[in-house]
């Protein structure tokens, strides 16, 4: 390769590169930064003091961070759970060759494809406690036994995993698709001949050659599903009684609401290292994936 | 799949995957259709009424083509620029010996993988201090960082796997380096571009965290800002709610139809083949 | 046209060498065929000299003039390649025109020269179609044609027949012998096909692991081989080569080996006692008895071509082949006698031809 053309390569690369740098890197950098400090936006002329660990150990104490992370962490077992099973149930149809296969692909692709606001819309109306379906579904017209979904802490945070479950399986469904479609036909050929019947083959030829897709599904989902913001704002905004207050909904209240953004910063930096942790996991194996198929 | 209980089981399978996917969405968006009282109807009706109440008064009250217009404009700069900056990068990192182009794609993935609430906050203050907040470069831009690893990683994947031969008869025939990548590259890079496009739109049209941060002001605000924050005046307004979302759903459900191949492989490209 | 020289071409990938001081020299109008197995570094000598990539240490010489800082829409060379890598987005006129388009020529111009190639090639009809609504042997001449284009200095051609079927490659093959000798143009060619570079080369370069091992004359290569690698790589089937020493006898030196001994001829007599190897070409192989050098062997396998027929017959833990007749009838398991020419072996001491 001629060096001027490596010149070129960074020069095609660089804005890119600081946009990223830009509205990413250092973002994440100054949010540690900001972290270890007082900042509170609607009062400029308290300045912004260095607490050093004020921020943090404050967290450690507040009882409602503390919920937030438990909840999120159901909120992420859950979802990535029934995420992943009805992803994979998905995909095996999909994957399945049949008249009518490119509309049911659509039809899976829409949930993906809508706003998550209008999902988090369209569940509120269908949770609704006087005249939702899924009330006259389960009660019929008796509308005295209707249940408050959204009113109510233990149903309010079901409510929306089953509407983030409703909306991202598709997604998991795709990635899951992509594992699926790299095994060859020859495989499946194989076995019948061997003799392994439907099941047989799920289990011996489908299940292991797509586990490392799964995995990735697994992570993605996982990393994914911590970001869950829009589905409470909209459904629930945190409530009732904190019950579905999920961590960047509390960080973005603690900042933009109540106006901490050194304490706010902190819940951020907190969610970034959970994330972070995942994320090196995840970018370690499809790193790996990735020097294999260049070999 | 030879036996009948195995075929009956398929089929079975079909429907109730359809159903899951599009039955809670057609009951939602049929309360466009209805008038109030059959929205609050139990036992619920149906049968809308097709009445287009709901939709002149998400127009002429709620103003919603003002929303519209600003998601355009947002969404449509977001994937212009992504694409060029997304473009530029996936043909450098395509090209870039082995192991810089890993560690940078690596370090790009990554940058996928953060929660927006870790850069939000030193995004808004950056975004006060430029004057940009309720401006649409202020929204637009963020979207572009956020998007940009999809796109840099499905495009660098896309041009990999063009024949680097292409690229060489390019240059003997007498192209510059750049050349060939208008020339040659690019016009044959279509499917991918497009897919990236497709993708990146999907996301800026759907993003509500950021806007929601960032267009304080309602004249600028984005859709998914305007469905989320939807005001009646006693009751809630189910009617117009369910025909904004679903105008502001109609072009993603008409890209899916259209492109549904495209979408499944640029992401799984995204994932699996990284 | 020009001449081309190649000057001590060095290329490193990381650690391993890719070239290793190649120093070549074409002459105006002459085809030079690079003939070696994959990998032996051919194809990157082509990069080189066409500036897709740079040297570690050496010059290409162009046309008496020294090309190595220019890039390759300034070295005024035309490639073919393997993949042909025709652009898919545009018709064949188009391709043809591209490179001309690229330095400005005037487009009357460019039209003529795409007629004047197109005659040529006979690809008249072919010029509004886009690649993938040609054949494989249609692709293959436009990709001839996109370099013939544009006249240019030198022509460089990376294995340009190796996707053809064997029928086509025939044909193709003689039309190329047919073009150089009418546009009488200097052609680098690589292949890995010995009969390709037989037939076509007025010059044969044979290389290995980024060495030359030999450049001469295709008859040449073939009946004076250099050394125990061009030996062996050229012909088909294979010489046949054995090791062994030479040792004194009472009628002279003899070769002898671990299953058979061979009178031999023309020998330097400080040689003896040496380990060498030597060849014998399976058409040198006589059939007969009473000659010289008869050695007893047993048929293993006869393997019918046609228009002859291959014995492998065996002798000790050794195999031999040879060439017989399509007539002669011969059975696996029988004894044969087999009788080689002294005259016609090939000896290498320490690999290198004696």
């Amino acid at each position: 390769m001629i060096r001027k053309d490596q010149h070129l390569y960074l020069a095609l690369l660089l804005p890119a590169i600081i946009v990223l740098l830009l509205f990413i890197a250092a973002p994440i950098i100054n949010s540690f930064f900001l972290s270890f400090h007082r900042i509170i936006i609607g009062l400029p002329q308290l300045k912004t003091p260095f607490v050093a660990l004020d921020n943090y150990l404050q967290l450690l104490k507040d009882p409602i961070a503390r919920h937030s992370f438990f909840i999120t962490i159901i909120f992420v077992a859950l979802t990535t759970f029934f995420e992943l099973l009805i992803g994979l149930f998905l995909a095996l149809l999909i994957h399945h060759r049949f008249p009518g296969r490119g509309a049911l692909r659509a039809c899976v692709l829409i949930p993906w494809a809508i706003p998550t606001v209008v999902s988090a819309q369209m569940w509120r109306y269908l949770f609704n406690d006087a005249y939702g379906v899924i009330n006259y579904m389960i009660f019929g017209a008796n509308t005295n036994s209707y249940i408050p979904w959204l009113a109510l802490p233990t149903t309010a945070l079901s409510s929306i995993i089953v509407a983030d479950i409703w909306k991202t399986s598709s997604f998991a469904a795709l990635l899951i698709l992509a594992g699926l479609q790299v095994i060859p036909e020859e495989l499946y050929q194989a076995a019948k001949v061997d003799g392994a019947i439907v099941w047989q083959r799920f289990r011996h030829i489908t299940w292991p050659l797509i586990r490392p897709a799964l995995l990735i599904a697994l992570l993605f989902r996982t990393i994914d599903a911590f970001r869950v913001f829009d589905l409470a704002f909209v459904m629930t905004q945190g409530g009732p009684a904190d019950a579905t207050n999920v961590l960047q909904l509390y960080g973005y209240k603690k900042m933009f609401v109540e106006g901490w953004m050194g304490y706010g910063s902190a819940v951020s930096v907190c969610i970034f290292i959970i994330v972070l942790v995942i994320a090196v996991a995840y970018v370690k194996m499809v790193g790996r994936r990735l020097l294999e198929a260049n070999v | 799949m030879g036996k009948l209980p195995n075929k009956i089981l398929f089929i079975l399978g079909v429907f109730l995957a359809a159903a899951f996917s599009l039955a809670p969405f057609l009951w939602f968006v049929s309360a466009a259709f209805k008038d109030q009282t059959q929205i609050t109807a139990i036992p619920p009706e149906w049968l809308p009424s097709f009445s287009v109440e709901a939709f002149s008064s998400t127009v002429t009250q709620h103003g919603i083509f003002h929303y519209l217009w600003n998601s355009v404009i947002v969404a449509g700069g977001a994937t212009l620029v992504t694409i060029i900056l997304g473009a530029l990068a996936g043909y450098a990192l395509a090209r870039l010996s082995r192991g810089w182009a890993q560690i940078t794609l690596m370090g790009i993935l990554a940058c996928a993988m953060f929660p927006q609430i870790a850069i939000v906050g030193p995004v808004w203050r950056f975004l006060k201090f430029m004057g940009w907040l309720n401006t649409y470069q202020g929204l637009i831009l963020p979207y572009v960082a956020l998007t940009l690893p999809l796109a840099i990683w499905i495009l660098a994947v896309f041009f990999r796997e063009m024949p680097e031969e292409l690229e060489s008869a390019a240059l003997v025939d007498g192209c510059t380096r750049l050349g060939s990548l208008v020339r040659v590259i690019i016009p044959l890079s279509a499917p991918g571009l497009f897919t990236a496009a497709i993708l990146t739109f999907i996301y800026a049209w759907n993003e509500f965290f950021l806007a929601l941060l960032i267009m304080t002001d309602p004249a600028r605000q984005t859709m998914p800002v305007g469905i989320a924050l939807f005001q009646g005046e006693h009751t809630i307004p189910w009617g117009e709610i369910a025909a904004a979302s679903l105008i502001t759903t109609a072009p993603l459900i008409f890209m899916v139809l259209l492109f549904q191949r495209r979408i499944v492989t640029g992401l799984s490209a995204g994932a699996i083949k990284g | 046209m020009a001449s081309l020289t190649l000057k001590g071409i060095t290329k490193r990938f990381g650690n391993t060498i890719a070239l290793s001081n190649i120093d070549l020299s074409v002459d105006d109008g002459e085809f030079c065929v690079l003939l070696g197995p994959s990998g032996c570094g051919k194809s990157t000598l082509l990069q080189i000299i066409s500036g897709l990539t740079v040297q570690d240490e050496g010059s290409v010489i162009l046309d008496n003039e020294l090309v190595d800082h220019l890039s390759p829409r300034d070295r005024d060379v035309a490639m073919v390649f393997q993949s042909y890598a025709l652009y898919p987005h545009m018709t064949v006129a188009q391709n043809l025109a591209f490179g001309l388009r690229m330095r400005g020529i005037p487009k009357d111009i460019i039209d003529k020269n795409i007629m004047d190639t197109a005659n040529l090639l006979g690809i008249q009809d072919l010029l509004k179609r886009r690649p993938k609504e040609l054949s494989g042997g249609q692709r293959q001449r436009v990709a001839m044609g996109r370099a013939l284009v544009r006249r240019p200095k030198l022509f460089l051609l990376d294995e340009p027949l190796s996707n053809l079927d064997a029928m086509l490659r025939i044909s193709v093959r003689l039309e190329l012998m047919r073009l150089h000798k009418q546009i009488q143009g200097t052609i680098l060619y690589v292949t890995h096909d010995q009969v390709e570079a037989m037939t076509l080369g007025d010059k044969v370069v044979v290389m290995k692991a980024g060495n030359i091992h030999q450049i001469d004359r295709p008859e040449v290569i073939y009946n004076r081989p250099a050394d125990t690698f061009v030996a062996s790589f050229i012909g088909s089937p294979a010489m046949n080569i054995f090791k062994g020493k030479i040792v004194a006898d009472k009628k002279g030196l003899m070769f002898k080996g671990e299953d058979f001994s061979l009178n031999v001829k023309n020998i330097p007599s400080n040689l003896k006692n040496k380990p060498v190897e030597i060849g014998i070409r399976p058409e040198d192989i006589e059939i007969s008895t009473g000659a010289e050098n008869e050695l007893k062997t047993k048929i293993e396998i006869v393997s019918n071509v046609g228009s002859e027929k291959y014995i492998y017959a065996r002798i000790g833990s050794a195999t031999l082949t040879a060439r017989t007749k399509k007539d002669d009838n011969f059975k696996s398991g029988k004894d044969i006698l087999l009788s080689i020419n002294p005259s016609t072996l090939h000896i290498f001491y320490n690999g290198k031809r004696v």
